[in-house]
């Protein structure tokens, strides 16, 4: 204990040291090309986003262009449209997030407590999280289509649940869940392994049971590794992108933000319109992350590397 | 008490069973529509009635399917290398250096771990066609390197952290400048984690679609998952159901390998840089 005082005060002490100060100049070199690559092919392309965003610029008519203000953000902000997808955005990343912490905490425990077959499980776990979206989204197209699927087949003669708003958004939920669940859950597993098993068995001693174990107990001391994991999934659930182009392609309401901003982009080849969206659909990233950070008091990850 | 071990035991292959069944359902429904022949390939059945390689066959037959895994190939091995070259460097600093301006560059790779692609794409849409890189390898390679470095930083640094000090100092005292530690010392031990990570950036890049649809035109840079989505039937009046189930398991089976063989370093991998922090 005194030693590593010593070894700090040494430090402390010896700020400009030429050991310290060749340490302070390798760091900066270290991550200057990180930094560098990061800097400029997001933050330069954020701000030429919010330049465009205030722009008249359609590539149809590229000599049309002008500078207009707010106007595309007015247009965006009054379009159903942006509201219809915000909602829909939200209510997925709500559900799923919901769903996958209830089933990554289940599946958690499985593989925590798993006796039996424990390599077998968290390879077949892992398969979901590492194949391609794309390719599971076609699966589930596939075996929700009437005539070519093997689901299909199970419902009721003539329904599409693809092409009906409710059923086509609980089907992007259900392939959402199923390629996450997998990483919700290792993130829980790795929490739940820094659970004290003294702590758990003197719960057990005490009477509490299972439920209770894991409501007074287990969660409490896992909150931290479950604000990472929900902050991570809610972001990357929001901008869900894939498995609605896949499943729907956005028809019948079920596009998401993403989408919407896609379509007036490629689609609609609205430079100006499309870069409002994106620039909208980065503030709510941006508040969400801060939700997470002001109220629940999430540490970001490697934040807290500071004092070593 | 054997009684009671061998209703658990049974109790926990249920329970795995059911895992096991939720994890591969897709998977098999699609190499299973991939191995249908056209005739039975819309009768939703779970198992092909008749097997066939024709749907193997056709894609490989086209320019389409194999430039496209040529391009997915390629492109994340050039991003998965130069995203690990450069975290390394990077968490090298974070985990065991002291210097001004860590905080900020863990703030800003978290920033950057949590932006929405959308937002970038169209000046990234723009800024490539003014510099003739929009539709190339690198068009891809650097929105990948980039969204990838946050993730690959993390992980780094988080195994870096578990590497014992002492050697590093022990190498110091015998001499050596802090470059030469990690070039000598610290680089051989951090291998095993450079190596996680590679694996965990590629299935990043690998997985891409938003970009690759976005910043590709024609099949020069277009990646698997982008060109799945524009396949079309050999006939007009075909769909492309078979190629698609095909190419898809193609693409499928290079990462379920990777899982296999790698399982525990993944594990170990994406949680290290979320828990210990």
């Amino acid at each position: 204990m005194t030693a590593t005082r010593t070894g700090t005060a040494a430090k402390a002490a010896g700020r400009l040291s030429e050991g310290s100060r060749q340490e302070r100049r390798l760091g900066w070199l270290l991550c200057a090309p990180a930094v560098l690559v990061m800097l400029l092919v997001t933050a330069y392309p954020v701000g030429y986003a919010v330049y465009l965003s205030f722009q008249r610029y359609d590539l149809r008519f590229p000599d049309r262009s002008e500078f207009v203000g707010l106007a595309n953000y007015g247009a965006v902000l009054s379009s159903p449209y942006w509201w219809q997808a915000l909602w829909v955005t939200a209510l997925i990343t709500v559900v799923s997030v919901a769903a996958e912490l209830v089933l990554g905490l289940a599946l958690a425990l499985v593989m925590h407590r798993a006796v039996v077959g424990r390599g077998l499980v968290r390879t077949a776990v892992l398969v979901p999280y590492g194949i391609v979206t794309v390719v599971a989204a076609y699966s589930w197209q596939y075996a929700w289509t009437p005539g070519t699927g093997y689901l299909a087949a199970l419902l009721p003669e003539g329904s599409a649940p693809l092409t009906e708003h409710w059923p086509a958004i609980g089907l992007i939920v259900l392939a959402e869940v199923w390629k996450t669940t997998p990483f919700m859950a290792l993130l829980l597993l790795a929490g739940l392994a820094l659970v004290p098993a003294e702590t758990v068995r003197a719960a057990m001693v005490d009477g509490a049971g299972f439920g209770q174990r894991l409501r007074l107990v287990v969660l409490p001391l896992m909150k931290p590794a479950i604000l990472v994991a929900l902050l991570f999934r809610t972001l990357d659930a929001f901008r869900i992108f894939d498995n609605i182009y896949v499943l729907t392609g956005g028809a019948n309401d079920t596009g998401s933000v993403s989408i919407l901003g896609y379509d007036n982009l490629f689609t609609a080849l609205n430079l100006g319109i499309g870069s409002a969206i994106s620039v909208l659909v980065f503030l709510c990233v941006a508040a969400i992350a801060l939700v997470f950070v002001k109220v629940f008091g999430a540490a970001a990850p490697g934040g807290s590397a500071e004092h070593r | 008490m054997t009684a009671r071990q061998a209703r658990s035991a049974t109790g926990w292959g249920v329970v795995n069973l059911v895992v096991v069944l939720y994890a591969l359902f897709p998977v098999w429904w699609i190499a299973a529509l991939s191995f249908k022949d056209p005739a039975t390939l819309t009768d939703g059945n779970f198992v092909p009635r008749s097997w066939t390689l024709e749907n193997y066959r056709g894609i490989f037959r086209t320019t389409e399917f194999t430039r496209a895994l040529v391009n997915s190939i390629g492109i994340a091995v050039i991003s998965t290398t130069i995203a690990v070259v450069l975290a390394t460097m990077a968490a090298y600093a974070v985990a065991r250096l002291r210097f001004p301006g860590k905080r900020l560059l863990i703030g800003m790779s978290l920033l950057i771990a949590m932006f929405p692609p959308i937002s970038l794409v169209s000046p990234l849409f723009e800024i490539e066609r003014a510099l003739g890189i929009f539709d190339t390898w690198p068009g891809l390679i650097i929105p990948y390197m980039t969204f990838s470095l946050p993730l690959a930083i993390y992980t780094l640094s988080a195994f870096f952290r578990e590497i014992p000090w002492e050697l590093e100092k022990a190498a110091k005292v015998d001499g050596a400048t802090p470059a030469q530690a990690f070039r000598l010392v610290i680089a051989p031990l951090a291998a095993p984690g450079v190596f996680t990570t590679g694996i965990l950036v590629f299935i990043f890049c690998w997985n891409d679609f938003l970009f690759a649809i976005s910043l590709t035109s024609t099949d020069a840079a277009r990646t698997v998952p982008a060109a799945i989505a524009f396949f079309t039937g050999s006939s007009q009046f075909q769909q492309p159901t078979g190629s698609i189930a095909a190419a898809a398991v193609v693409i499928t089976v290079p990462i379920v390998l990777f899982v296999l063989f790698f399982q525990r370093r993944i594990v170990a991998g994406l949680t290290a840089g979320a828990v210990k922090g």
